[in-house]
């Protein structure tokens, strides 16, 4: 990867950090923790790694990218509008009455948006439904969903992994955002689901483990999904993250999994990115 | 009557789908372990290369299907009624509901009539639970020309559909010719004193009521109710208007299925004396199939005496 690709992914990541707190902040309700520790994820997905194209939102040969932690939402929705799905100015109106982008992704009110996920544990279902329907229809379309750690909790989660593995589906690739922590607390406290590699191999994934907020990792995730095609293997990225990543006081902190900053607290966020901005922009 | 066919409406689904199968590639089946049961498995034969079984997994099954119906494909989704409608309840309204996406729910072994398997089994609550998701239409077939017709038309139709199918050997009451449409209920016996509306395989159990009752004197209009969601309003209300007193017929739970859907709509625009018939607010248990259903009222007995008792 080149400086400059880094650079501009850095850049990227920022501006849908950016959007998620300017989104919650307007909606006075969301979710930034969970938002903020898949942002570097989310901007290598929709900047370099998914094939599609904001012109044609529905274009049948695209990639899908399910988001199955659907209240991650104010990260996708970030995400899209910088690749150009809609203007950015209307991440402010994030889960306002009459509003499309809804608190959870609609697949019919959103441009970009492959799946109506916010039920937590559905979304990678139906991300596996799709990767089967793709094989059926020789389509070579490749499909991505991402769930949260807590989301792991819920049994059809793994309905779905044997499910992936049984029809050996090596166009679909799961990624799990492992930041540690659920409404309630810790995951180890709430349900802990370690050692999380050592399941997925056994459900039938080839597993990556990377930092997530890593582009040079991600890329090197992606590069063995890639290669696993044809192997009949599923791929697994394991995503290790920081929950609030970016915005100092909601890093590591589960208080900010479904809380959104007050007028105060939004300066204070939108401050500290736009000083990683400036300093990008110097170090370039 | 020893001349009356009888058959399962489940047959009529696995035979309507292998039919659509041959017409249609963006046909595929889903089953939940219980192809043989839910008669998927004669689609499962012609066509292996479109049947998935999920295994012992309603809920990933039905959110499966929803995935593929976004690709495009139109899937069945199969299991009993007790774990398509109730396990997978949330899958369904969540997955295939809200998005509104071309997903069938193929329901088997709906009401008491399942018999020996007992109460975990004999699912009542289905149509009540499919009512209540915004935009679903319900069906319910009363014999095996029907439920094949009503797979079809469901095909055809874009959008969710719940069907649900019996697992007894029913008589066969329409012919080959029958016109089958979603939303339109069909009036089978002329009569102004009683209109009985039934569903499922309690129309063929008011077609006999309203025989007995006719040579007492009692003309009693019979009419089908396939589709429990969207009523046929006009049908419904056009028997209120012109009979006076409705008797609802279901193999369901009186709370939340067909006759609470026709209260409803008599109440806010036709007030009308209603009985219903159906399973009164109890758990099921195990016994064959006729008998549970004598048992449960579920009867042309019943329905004379109902008829007969307001």
């Amino acid at each position: 990867m080149t400086n400059q690709e880094q650079h501009q992914l850095a850049a990227a990541a920022l501006a849908i950090r950016m959007g998620v707190i300017e989104g919650t902040h307007s909606a006075k309700s969301g979710h930034p923790g969970g938002s903020l520790s898949a942002a570097d994820m989310f901007a290598y997905l929709y900047e370099k790694e998914l094939r599609i194209d904001p012109a044609r939102p529905r274009w049948p040969g695209r990639d899908r990218f399910v988001l199955s932690k659907g209240h991650s939402a104010p990260a996708l929705y970030a995400a899209l509008a910088h690749r150009g799905f809609f203007p950015a100015e209307d991440l402010k109106t994030l889960r306002h009455i009459g509003s499309y982008l809804q608190g959870h992704p609609n697949m019919n009110s959103v441009p970009g948006v492959d799946m109506s996920t916010g039920s937590l544990g559905q979304g990678v279902s139906v991300a596996a439904g799709m990767a089967k329907a793709a094989r059926l229809m020789g389509s070579g379309v490749n499909v991505y969903t991402m769930l949260g750690d807590g989301e792991i909790d819920e049994g059809e989660v793994w309905e779905a992994f044997m499910f992936a593995a049984h029809y050996r589906l090596d166009n679909l690739c799961v990624m799990i955002d492992l930041n540690g922590l659920q409404i309630d607390g810790p995951t180890k406290d709430v349900m802990n689901y370690e050692p999380i590699d050592a399941k997925m191999a056994a459900f039938g994934f080839d597993v990556v483990t990377i930092d997530g907020h890593d582009f040079a990792q991600i890329e090197r995730a992606f590069g063995i999904f890639h290669q696993n095609a044809g192997s009949g293997k599923p791929t697994c990225i394991l995503m290790r993250t920081v929950k609030g990543k970016g915005v100092s006081f909601m890093e590591n902190n589960a208080d900010w999994h479904g809380k959104a900053p007050n007028d105060k607290e939004y300066e204070t966020a939108m401050q500290e990115l736009r000083a990683q901005l400036e300093k990008l922009e110097a170090a370039q | 009557m020893s001349d009356v066919i009888k058959k399962a409406t489940r047959d009529g689904y696995g035979r309507a789908l292998v039919e659509l199968g041959r017409e249609h590639e963006d046909i595929v089946v889903l089953d939940a372990d219980l192809a043989a049961s839910t008669k998927t498995g004669m689609f499962k034969k012609e066509f292996p290369d479109r049947h998935f079984d999920c295994g012992i997994a309603e809920g990933n099954m039905v959110a499966a299907a929803a995935g593929m119906a976004a690709m495009g494909l139109v899937p069945f989704a199969s299991s009993f009624a007790m774990f398509a409608a109730g396990r997978a309840y949330e899958q369904v309204r969540n997955s295939v509901g809200y998005p509104r996406l071309n997903v069938k729910i193929g329901a088997t072994h709906g009401g008491i009539s399942v018999g020996e398997d007992g109460a975990s089994h004999q699912c009542c609550e289905d149509f009540a639970l499919m009512r209540s998701i915004p935009g679903m239409v319900i069906l319910n077939p009363a014999d095996e020309v029907e439920a094949r017709k009503a797979v079809k038309a469901a095909y055809a139709y874009d959008g969710p559909v719940y069907l649900r199918f019996g697992r007894l050997a029913v008589p066969v009451i329409h012919g080959e010719d029958y016109d089958f449409a979603i939303g339109k209920g069909e009036q089978l016996t002329e009569g102004n004193d009683v209109a009985i509306l039934a569903t499922g395989l309690m129309v063929n159990e008011a077609l006999m009521a309203a025989q007995t009752l006719r040579a007492e004197g009692i003309a009693a209009r019979v009419i089908n109710l396939c589709t429990i969601k969207p009523l046929d309003g006009e049908i419904v209300l056009k028997a209120a208007r012109e009979c006076g007193r409705i008797i609802t017929c279901e193999e369901h739970s009186v709370i939340g299925g067909l006759g609470e859907a026709v209260c409803s709509l008599l109440s806010e625009t036709c007030p009308t004396p209603v009985r219903r018939i159906g399973v009164s607010d109890v758990f099921g248990y195990s016994g064959p199939a006729w008998d549970l259903l004598k048992a449960f009222g579920l009867s042309a007995e019943h329905i004379v005496e109902t008829a007969k008792s307001f």
